[in-house]
């Protein structure tokens, strides 16, 4: 009688026991977001005021708060905190558009069905296994050596590259095009490597993407009489354009981890500056959200969502 | 004159006949259909040589002999190939027990990391729970902010962790990375969560409800219905889970892990090691044997992305990544 009188009470309506389940599945990630992510996130604000002492031998920790002097130092009389971040914020904005525009004409190409499919985009998928740091030095040298044939110092290479560009780069003056529009141009040639690098995962985002795009929506464009560019921009575009932000989001992420900034911030925790690293990341992640949240702000307000 | 009106006549109608406009378009269709084609044969013949360019020059540059790295007339192709970078590298770098270890390490993680991330995105995916929102939302926040944000707070973490006084230095193991992927906030777990979720949702929901009337409990359902209609999405998440943590320096440097335990940071301090046992001063030289060592290090993630690159494709395409 006792025992299922206490059961009744301890019984759930179905819903609650749904929220349950659903509490079970999602637990582990649950407990380890708050304890790790959260906790971090939370140290990582208390780090940022405090002088931190860790004793080499002992290894006992002493912490000093010194309220903003963090803060201050950072933006005051750091040597290269400044310069570091905003080179690498501008960057990530100049390697976006590329990134997002060759990722985007890649996926279109290796959408098409031709000979040799399979072959070329495992190559197209090569970068996300070879993107490695610890290789990653050894790679660079190979781009380096590759390019420039049997150049073999630095200096030849140097050489070669300058010339050429140089040249180039005075007849496209020549022609009146605008000096920033040629800068960024150049750029984007120079960096013509790196962008193939960082846009593999942004390929394999946009063929899926390509893939899900009903047909029907090709054969009534046909019908109607578009051409193939009307179908791009009326079709496809449009029809990207949430995966456009997605990609978008992926990329400054991932520029932002490979950036100098993050690097800058691991070397000055590394040489005991522990508060100033904590500062470094707050910072250069505040900001980075910033950027992140206006670009998807003003593409969301074009996006189209077929669903 | 006549005769040339005639004519003159004769050919304007032929112009103007629909045969002849349909073959005119049909000739220009396969001209443009040509040049497109050569255009895109160039684009991506192009595209991958500047990806397959280093590869080729990594591996071609392992087996110069040392007069051959000395001749500057030798370029990508050896004239007296040698394979003793390898031998040497393999030797030096202690290859295969530590690959051993590297893979186990490796697939370990992996299994974790599809267990955990595949429940929290079922869990997304199928369950109504107050806050679901707000807790997706952190999933997205994961997303957003990596870990590298935290590297700090998770080098204290770990090197004081416990509770109170009873407080262990759990550096140079392999204990952070289990710890944290064990609950889902391993390398891109965020991502790899997403990518289970979106999955899920385009899941039939019919199979869960027949599944129910039969009388199977929730994890019944998960462990043997859910899981084996997944495979898209688990050999999607795999492929990046194994390449990302296999070439990982994050976790391996946040936590100093030791070099007996993975390949990578083995690899780091090859040059060095042959330098001093085998007395060679030329970084030419040196630099060879470095090369062979990342040939040895690349060449496991290469074999599995080759078996499983097919799937990981098709995976891709129909695991819903995209939403």
């Amino acid at each position: 009688m006792n025992t299922a009188a206490k059961k009744r009470r301890f019984r759930l309506n179905y819903e609650q026991r749904n929220a349950l389940r659903g509490y079970s599945f999602i637990l582990p990630w649950l407990i380890g977001f708050l304890v790790f992510y959260v906790g971090c996130l939370i140290q990582l604000g208390q780090f940022s005021l405090l002088e931190i002492k860790i004793d080499a031998g002992t290894g006992t920790r002493q912490d000093i708060f010194v309220k903003f002097q963090n803060f201050v130092d950072a933006f005051t009389s750091h040597a290269s905190f400044k310069q570091v971040l905003t080179s690498s914020v501008m960057d990530m904005l100049i390697d976006l558009p590329m990134i997002i525009f060759f990722s985007l004409f890649v996926a279109l190409l290796l959408n098409r069905k031709f000979k040799g499919r399979a072959l070329v985009r495992a190559i197209f998928f090569l970068p996300i296994i070879l993107s490695s740091s610890a290789v990653g030095d050894a790679i660079n040298r190979a781009t380096a050596m590759m390019t420039t044939g049997v150049a073999s110092s630095t200096a030849e290479i140097a050489e070669t590259g300058t010339v050429s560009v140089s040249y180039y780069i005075q007849l496209f003056g020549d022609l009146a095009l605008p000096p920033t529009v040629l800068e960024y141009v150049v750029g984007a040639v120079n960096r013509i490597a790196s962008i193939i690098k960082g846009s593999g995962v942004q390929i394999i985002l946009f063929i899926a993407a390509l893939q899900s795009i009903p047909g029907s929506l090709y054969e009534v464009a046909k019908i109607e009489g578009a051409t193939g560019y009307e179908t791009l921009w009326k079709v496809t575009i449009p029809m990207v354009m949430p995966h456009i932000i997605t990609n978008t989001i992926y990329t400054v992420v991932d520029r932002f981890t490979t950036s100098d900034i993050v690097a800058l911030a691991a070397d000055t925790y590394q040489k005991y500056n522990y508060g100033l690293s904590a500062v470094f990341s707050l910072t250069s992640t505040v900001i980075t959200c910033l950027i992140l949240a206006l670009i998807v702000y003003l593409l969301n307000k074009r996006a189209f969502y077929y669903n | 004159m006549v005769y040339v009106r005639k004519k003159t006549e004769e050919l304007r109608k032929i112009r103007a006949s629909a045969l002849y406009l349909d073959r005119k378009s049909k000739a220009l269709n396969t001209v443009k259909g040509f040049l497109l084609g050569l255009f895109r044969a160039a684009v991506i013949i192009g595209i991958s040589y500047v990806i397959l360019a280093p590869v080729i020059g990594i591996v071609s540059s392992s087996f110069f002999s040392t007069q051959d790295s000395i001749n500057p007339m030798v370029f990508t192709i050896p004239i007296s190939p040698t394979i003793e970078r390898y031998t040497m590298a393999i030797k030096y770098m202690d290859y295969l027990p530590i690959l051993g270890r590297t893979l186990l390490y490796t697939g370990g993680v992996t299994l974790l990391q599809l267990l955990i991330c595949s429940m929290a995105g079922y869990g997304f995916a199928r369950y109504n729970f107050p806050l679901k929102k707000l807790w997706f939302g952190c999933i997205v926040v994961m997303i957003v902010v990596p870990l590298n944000t935290i590297q700090f707070p998770l080098y204290m973490t770990f090197r004081y962790f416990g509770i109170g006084s009873h407080v262990t230095n759990l550096h140079k193991t392999a204990w952070p990375t289990f710890i944290l992927t064990a609950f889902g906030c391993g390398l891109k777990s965020g991502l790899y969560i997403y990518i289970f979720t979106q999955f899920f949702r385009g899941l039939p929901k019919e199979i869960e409800e027949a599944a129910l009337v039969d009388g199977a409990n929730s994890w019944y359902t998960y462990f043997r219905i859910m899981m084996p209609n997944a495979s898209p999405a688990i050999i999607t998440v795999a492929v990046f889970s194994i390449v990302w943590q296999y070439n990982d320096a994050f976790f391996a440097n946040t936590f100093n892990m030791p070099a007996t335990l993975l390949i990578t940071r083995k690899l780091d301090s090859l040059v060095d090691v042959i330098a001093n046992a085998e007395r060679i001063n030329s970084l030419r030289e040196l630099q060879l044997y470095f090369d062979a060592g990342v040939v040895l290090v690349l060449i496991p993630v290469v074999v599995i992305y080759i078996i499983l690159q097919r799937r990981f494709i098709e995976g891709v395409e129909r695991s819903g990544i995209v939403g």
